[in-house]
């Protein structure tokens, strides 16, 4: 129970979070983007914000035996820069920029009951459904 | 180059309510609040689908208690047409199911975490993005 609590807690405050910013907003995003235009720093800002709070803690309480509300920590172990995160995170940049969305303020702008956000989000996850069908046909094992 | 809408103070109060839910997410249930895998889990994945719900429902509520408690509207344009959209879309999902991470995973979860993954993923889509503003903004 506690931990539903957690996840809807921290989901309202990322939120919050990205009100607070106008990072929920594609057209401040894409003025950071525009670097080699009127370029707006902003979203820098948040990065630190964010990394200056959690860096922290994850030092903090990384190698404690478990968290509050859940049986252990679960933390990506893959330490490769293979193909996959290349490729991956090259695909997304593009994507990214095209609109200024990505996936956390996309979705948090669906209460702003924008259309568009709403077609951005159903093709978001038409794209991890794809890319899950794909890996199954072409990439038997990872 | 030439600075305009600048707003580091806002930008940081932001940053550090993001900080906020992403220490909350990992000392209370151990994981880490990105967002791609978040979503992609609650889609494809049985194993914590209602903790995954939970916080996409809170993602989505964040921006109304916002609006309801600071009586602010919230700036918000798009001006991309549907077919770049739908096509933004699609690369973002293959992308970040791909390269196992987003702005939240990599670009703030995973730099706290100093993994070097995450640093290389996050300079790579910074500058593809960009790239793409430059060549079609």
């Amino acid at each position: 129970m506690m931990s539903k609590i957690v996840s809807c807690i921290s989901g309202i405050i990322f939120g919050v979070g990205l009100s607070v910013s106008n990072m929920i907003n594609p057209e401040k995003v894409l003025g950071f983007l525009d670097l080699f235009g009127l370029w707006d720093p902003s979203l820098i800002f948040v990065m630190i914000g964010a990394i200056i709070v959690s860096a922290p803690v994850f030092f903090l309480f990384r190698n404690k035996n478990k968290p509050l509300f859940a049986d252990n920590f679960s933390i990506p172990t893959l330490k490769s820069i293979d193909k996959n995160l290349i490729i991956g995170s090259g695909t997304f940049g593009i994507g990214w920029g095209m609109v200024g969305f990505c996936p956390g303020p996309a979705i948090s702008s669906l209460a702003l009951l924008n259309t568009y956000s709403v077609f951005f989000v159903l093709s978001m996850l038409g794209g991890f459904l794809l890319t899950k069908l794909i890996d199954r046909i072409i990439i038997p094992t990872q | 180059m030439n600075i305009i809408n600048f707003t580091p103070i806002s930008a940081f109060a932001g940053g550090l309510l993001i900080g906020l839910a992403v220490i909350l997410f990992f000392v209370g249930n151990g994981r880490l609040a990105g967002v791609s895998g978040i979503v992609n889990n609650a889609l494809v994945s049985k194993q914590n689908r209602t903790d995954n719900f939970l916080f996409i429902v809170g993602l989505i509520l964040g921006p109304i208690f916002y609006v309801f408690f600071t009586k602010n509207n919230i700036p918000f344009l798009i001006t991309s047409s549907l077919p770049i959209i739908i096509t933004a879309g699609f690369l973002v999902g293959i992308g970040t199911k791909i390269g196992r991470g987003c702005t939240s995973g990599h670009g703030i979860c995973g730099i706290s975490l100093l993994s070097l993954r995450s640093i290389i993923a996050t300079i790579i889509f910074m500058i593809t993005a960009i790239i793409t503003v430059k060549l079609i903004g």
